[in-house]
């Protein structure tokens, strides 16, 4: 028998619409309304307003470790940006302007970050998971909340945030074989930063891109400019339009870079040249969307002015926030809690009811055991 | 009617199903096959294949989907088809099922059941014959159960369905066709969080849950016939959260305790109920309270399993020692 070419053949396509001279493919060119396009920008910006001053906090002390954007505004947002409220937004953990834009207050996200779990509790009727910090373990949440809404016969897409490191877990395999199996409304978008932590992409996986992950898998993937805001709404808006549709699920890979530290605990300069930094900053995506809204007279005066009083006010607000109360570690260990966990929680009480103990032995130390003498009563 | 373990635990699964359209069934083989055990036999011709899920061979997906599917309200039952194989899906079980609840403060939790087949006595492989009870009593957010006959499987497994926190169910191999027992149509709930004195005596109490229960309930006979000692028997069936006070009371009363479990000795179930009943009834104890457990061996294959996993010589053997102390 002879070796025969099976079809179909795959391939790969690579989208990009405005790139980073400035450079415009009008027909490629989304048609975007002219609020629609400053409501993007207004975002973007808070974005990166938002990731510079939470850096400065996290200096300060005034929040812990959070992991900044700086770069990826694009990539979130005109994916994000494309979803119905009444979809499933599902991030990792570095997703702020894509939190803030599904309608996270900026407060509540600082207070997450200050290590309060007050922050990640999402409002009653918002359709978004919390920050989830195992790399690629939400995603099989998400393929679950899409088999959910498909069995309850509602059309909501749920859209799923990673980066490049994710690919490499097993999660990332499982979900995505998961989705084509059931062929569920999932939008998969990689957030292709170029390094997981200290680890170049090229030493993450052999695959050429990383939207072919999803040939194997058996649905659609494209790889897409991710500092092209209107190249990543169209292949979002176009995944999103065909999951609804009843299409199944799609791997969109944004090709992005973060600018900054991987964490505020990271030192990039360990493991990459500031050329490399310097050449990426270059496409910078915000750079890039100005020039574009410059050109069609969109660009608001005092827009940055704007945004940094409703970040500042964001961040009274957060400062405002009473002490913890420790007593709240109980509220929502369990719908109820068992007798043993409710026996802890009134140790707890009692303890934070007593005045601050003093030793015993801080006047009159007791004297030292003699051979022999038994330390206890019987 | 009378029904062995597997019959009873699927009648509590259609059961459940027809009362709760949003109790759904995943796993690798739970469809057409019925599973491998036919826990779930006939249900996907009940109820379609769209809720009874032949997954992809996928531990982690199938715990991480059932996350999603809780997360979205429904009330995902999944089969792990054996214990052994849930190291594979623990990470989902143990970073988001038995946290959900906390990390969203309330917004969202996680009803959902994991079934598991458990431990030894059924001549089979690596990974098949393990007990791994401790892993999943240890962590917060969860509820450990583990049924020990058909009525109480049923009963149990309904309570677990409709608990609205994750539950880890582990049912005995064992005992799956042990024995048939009379089970009532009508469902019935068995509260989780409660042990159950299945033998009342004075001299000793023996504890123990699953397949290890019948362990201990003939050695209970046997010191009751050759040594003339009345031992209580204790049928844990939720190993956590632990019924302490169940426990400390007969111990009050007895003064002396054998755990026996299935599991490796050290840092097991055996060690909590000990620290237990020493915190709550330290004064009324006679005697050192004695453990009952697999050795400390990583698996020993099913030709010499007989040599670590408790049997009723072993318990006795505990047992007088402790009366005798």
């Amino acid at each position: 028998m002879p070796r025969t070419p099976l079809e179909p053949r795959f391939t790969i396509e690579h989208l990009s619409i405005l790139d980073s001279d400035g450079n415009l493919d009008t027909a490629l060119e989304p048609d975007l309304p002219a609020d629609e396009l400053k409501r993007l920008y207004r975002a973007m910006l808070l974005g990166r307003r938002l990731d510079e001053r939470m850096v400065r906090l996290q200096r300060q002390g005034r929040i812990g470790t959070f992991a900044p954007i700086k770069g990826q505004e694009a990539s979130q947002l005109g994916s994000v940006s494309t979803l119905r409220p009444t979809d499933w937004m599902v991030p990792s953990f570095r997703e702020t302007a894509a939190m803030i834009w599904r309608g996270w207050p900026i407060d509540k996200l600082l207070l997450f970050f200050a290590g309060f779990l007050e922050g990640g509790q999402p409002a009653p009727a918002q359709h978004d998971l919390g920050i989830t910090i195992p790399v690629a373990t939400q995603l099989p949440h998400a393929v679950g909340l899409a088999y959910a809404a498909q069995y309850r016969g509602e059309d909501a897409v749920v859209m799923a945030f990673f980066g490049d490191g994710a690919t490499s877990e097993g999660d990332f395999h499982e979900a995505a074989n998961f989705a084509g199996v059931w062929h569920v409304p999932v939008v998969f978008v990689c957030q292709n930063n170029q390094w997981a932590i200290s680890v170049p992409l090229k030493k993450q996986t052999h695959s050429r891109t990383i939207a072919q992950k999803a040939l194997a898998y058996g649905f659609p993937g494209i790889q897409v400019d991710g500092n092209d805001v209107l190249a990543v709404h169209a292949a979002s808006r176009e995944a999103v339009e065909r999951a609804r549709a009843g299409g199944g699920p799609t791997l969109i890979e944004c090709v992005t870079y973060r600018l900054g530290v991987h964490t505020t605990a990271d030192d990039p300069t360990k493991y990459r040249t500031d050329e490399e930094v310097a050449e990426w900053a270059r496409k910078d995506p915000l750079t890039r969307f100005t020039e574009y809204l410059r050109k069609k007279n969109l660009l608001e005066d005092g827009l940055e002015a704007q945004v940094d009083a409703e970040i500042a006010e964001a961040i009274r607000r957060f400062e405002a926030t009473p002490p913890p109360d420790p007593l709240a570690i109980f509220a929502h260990a369990y719908a109820e809690l068992p007798p043993d966990v409710a026996a802890q929680r009134r140790e707890l009480a009692e303890r934070l009811q007593a005045p601050p103990p003093r030793r015993a032995d801080e006047e009159h130390p007791p004297a030292p055991p003699m051979r022999g003498q038994r330390m206890t009563r019987r | 009617m009378k029904l062995n373990m597997v019959k009873a635990l699927n009648l509590a699964l259609r059961q459940e199903m027809e009362r709760d359209r949003d109790v759904l069934v995943l796993g690798e083989d739970v469809g057409v096959d019925g599973g491998v055990f036919r826990v779930t036999e006939d249900l996907q011709r009940r109820f379609g294949s769209q809720r009874v899920i032949d997954s992809p061979l996928a531990e982690a997906a199938i715990i991480g989907a059932s996350v999603g599917m809780a997360l979205y309200g429904l009330k995902p039952v999944c089969e792990i088809q054996f214990s052994g194989f849930a190291f594979q899906c623990f990470h989902q079980i143990e970073n988001h099922a038995a946290r959900y609840r906390q990390r969203s403060q309330g917004r969202f939790h996680c009803a959902m059941v994991v079934r598991m087949p458990y431990g030894g006595g059924v001549r089979a492989l690596e990974h098949h014959s393990e007990s791994e009870e401790q892993f999943y009593a240890h962590i917060p957010g969860l509820k450990m159960v583990i049924p020990s006959g058909p009525r109480n499987a049923r009963a149990l497994l309904v309570s677990a369905i409709r608990d609205p926190d994750p539950v880890i169910f582990f049912e005995a191999k064992g005992l799956y066709h042990a024995a048939r027992e009379e089970v009532p149509d009508d469902p019935e709930m068995m509260p989780l969080g409660r042990a159950q004195i299945v033998r009342e005596g004075r001299d000793l109490t023996l504890i123990s849950y699953g397949a290890m229960l019948r362990v201990a309930r003939e050695a209970a006979d046997t010191l009751a016939q050759e040594d003339g000692a009345e031992a209580e028997v204790i049928d844990l069936l939720t190993v956590a959260p632990l019924d302490r006070a169940t426990l400390a009371a007969s111990v009050q009363k007895t003064g002396r305790a054998v755990i026996i479990h299935e599991a490796p000795q050290s840092f097991g179930p055996g060690a909590e109920i000990a620290a237990s009943i020493m915190e709550r009834a330290f004064l009324s104890l006679e005697a050192p309270i004695k453990r009952v457990a697999a050795y400390d061996v990583p698996f020993v294959g099913f030709a010499r399993e007989r040599a670590t996993v408790p049997d009723v010589p072993r318990v006795l053997a505990a047992a007088r020692e402790t009366l005798a102390f």
